[in-house]
């Protein structure tokens, strides 16, 4: 029984810990790779003792900034939802992550330990509830905060979350149907199958077209550019205008930990989540025949270790694609939404229903 | 009738309207993604490769680290005035007031003396530049026909802690010195203001209504990076 505690802190712990980890680098990544992006040096001038250590030290500095800076609510804000939003909007960012398995089953002394924070059946409903509770945050945020610039901010927030959720749903539903499972974990397993003999059964092999309108919706849900009308930091403002201090760096830390989670749940459902090609849990069959045997625990860390690289280079992914491309206007947005994406992943569900029943009545 | 005025459209310039290939955005996405992950991987692998000595020749940044590497300035920039110097260290400047009224910003406040020498007439007892409005057009320095005003100091950080210190007083603007034109800037700071802002030829005495304190510090404060132009 203390065993089995322990054993889930210690997955509470390790998940959190990468969370969190990621996301606070993600800031100092977000500055350095957008500097050699953009053939700059980037941010370079904490030192600690002289110690330069390539800029690693800004995000402490940012955070010492952040928590040593006035913590202002405006006159006529609501004080308690005030307070309460940038928690709101923190919370359902951090917890997503408690369903994505990051390796297969672990044995150890006749443990079984699946390597996940909890295994619900609906996982994916899950997923999507609570990425549909991170709108609260935002709305909560603008209206507030007493200022109509920023109601009229939360109001595009919610009005972009609430339309890219509908696509973001719909676009996991042809996933669903070809794994017929919710649960995560079985299909993270299911993705390990080979179709043909030797093309991994990844979710983007067999649904590209969902992963794209997943994608997109999943950036437009983390309020990040192309999709950052909300914010609008740099034009029009947006719903955390009237936030200082530690609660605007939450705001901020939850877009980041947001971009790890869009990263995990598509690593997850569309790249396999902690497979690799060819292995199995005695080690590689490869499909010309020849078998590498590997022991029970050098396959679990390479899942694991699979895991974190597809995550990390979904981050990287992430962050390229908010410094490409322009934001989008207001009703572009909107006419992406609703005209394009909405009508694709209806299409999509449309034609994986179709190719299953063919594929039945073969 | 009354007709309607038409407003015409100007016509499409070709290229104005996209074509499907770029309206369906997918396309366009993946080659403005493909051109920043270009630069992001050369980029790093210039980074790296510099990491360990190699690739001199790559120029992974185009960025200068600034107060480190200093940019040669073009070499007629002009940068913080000084007042020329005649042979014997005396100011070349004869009080003439012509860069007083040249400048465009009202910021050189001349307060002229009568010199012993009568060849050379006047000269300035206090000279006096408010870099706090100071254009840096060069209007003073063409205006010069002594040629005592010149702006080659190769000085451009100027900032201060505190306005008064923008304002120049004659022994600070003597004590300038031209830029070295091998050194890429002059990285000397501003000398500090000595005595009473006012000079005069040896064995002269300035005159005692002049002497009373700065003409633009003394007294009221506002006076300083006032916009007023001198009353005169
Ligand atoms: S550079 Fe122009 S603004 Fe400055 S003192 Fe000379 S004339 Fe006046
Ligand atoms: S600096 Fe030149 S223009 Fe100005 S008062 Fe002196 S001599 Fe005349």
């Amino acid at each position: 029984m203390i065993v089995e505690a322990l054993i889930h802190l210690v997955k509470v712990l390790l998940v959190i810990g990468f969370v969190m980890n990621v996301a606070g680098l993600l800031t100092w990544v977000e500055r350095k790779q957008s500097a050699v992006m953009q053939d700059r040096i980037g941010a370079n001038r904490a030192d600690i003792f002289g110690f330069r250590l390539i800029g690693l030290f800004h995000p402490i500095a940012d955070g010492l900034k952040m928590i040593t800076k006035e913590d202002f609510i405006p006159p006529g804000g609501n004080r308690f939802l005030h307070t309460m939003a940038p928690f709101a909007a923190f919370f359902p960012a951090l917890i997503a992550f408690a369903i994505i398995p990051f390796g297969d089953v672990l044995r150890v002394g006749g443990r079984i330990i699946p390597l996940q924070v909890v295994d619900f059946n609906v996982g994916v409903l899950y997923l999507l509830a609570v990425g549909g509770m991170s709108v609260y945050g935002v709305v909560l945020a603008g209206w507030s905060s007493n200022n109509k610039y920023s109601l009229l901010g939360g109001l595009r927030a919610s009005a972009q979350l609430i339309s890219y959720e509908i696509t973001l749903g719909l676009s996991i539903i042809g996933v669903l149907m070809v794994f017929q499972t919710l649960q995560l974990s079985e299909i993270n397993r299911l993705q390990g199958e080979l179709l043909f003999g030797f093309i991994p059964k990844w979710g983007v092999v067999v649904q590209p077209l969902a992963f794209l309108l997943f994608f997109t919706a999943a950036v437009a849900e983390s309020r990040r550019i192309p999709f950052d009308q909300p914010e609008s930091e740099s034009e029009i403002i947006g719903y955390f205008t009237e936030y200082s201090g530690m609660k605007w760096g939450m705001f901020m830390f939850a877009d980041f930990i947001e971009t790890v989670t869009v990263a995990g749940v598509a690593t997850s459902v569309f790249f396999g989540g902690w497979q690799v090609p060819y292995l199995f849990a005695d080690g590689f069959h490869f499909p010309w025949g020849s078998i590498v045997a590997l022991p029970h625990l050098a396959v679990i860390l390479l899942q694991v270790a699979s895991f974190v690289f597809k995550v990390l280079f979904f981050c990287w992914l992430l962050m390229t694609i908010r410094w490409t491309l322009p934001r989008f206007r207001y009703d572009q947005v909107m006419r992406l939404g609703w005209k394009y994406l909405l009508p694709l992943s209806l299409f999509n569900i449309l034609a994986t229903g179709v190719v299953i029943l063919a594929l039945q009545a073969l | 009738m009354s007709t309607t005025p038409t407003l015409k459209r100007p016509a499409r310039a070709k290229g104005d309207r996209m074509t499907w290939w770029e309206a369906i955005y997918l396309p366009e996405i993946f080659r403005g993604l493909a051109i920043t992950s270009r630069h992001f991987f050369s980029n790093m692998t210039g980074h790296i490769l510099q990491l360990f000595g190699l690739g001199r020749n790559l120029q992974p940044a185009v960025t200068i680290q600034y107060p480190e590497v200093v940019r040669p300035l073009p070499e007629r920039t002009r940068t913080l005035h000084r007042l020329t110097k005649r042979e014997d260290g005396s100011p070349r400047c004869v009080a003439c007031m012509m860069c007083e009224s040249a400048c465009p910003a009202f910021c050189i406040f001349i307060t002229a003396g009568e010199h012993p020498d009568p060849t050379i007439e006047k000269y300035p007892v206090r000279f006096e530049i408010d870099l706090g409005l100071c254009v840096f057009c060069g209007y003073c320095v063409e205006a010069c026909p002594e040629d005592a005003i010149r702006m080659d100091t190769g000085i451009v950080e100027l900032s201060t802690y505190r306005r008064e210190d923008l304002l120049l007083t004659i022994d600070q603007l003597l004590k300038l010195e031209p830029v070295d034109r091998t050194t890429p800037r002059s990285m000397h700071p501003i000398p500090p203001r000595e005595g009473d802002g006012t000079w005069s030829p040896p064995g002269v005495e300035v005159p005692t209504h002049l002497r009373a304190g700065l003409t633009r510090l003394s007294g009221d404060p506002i006076a300083v990076g006032s916009d007023q132009p001198p009353s005169s």
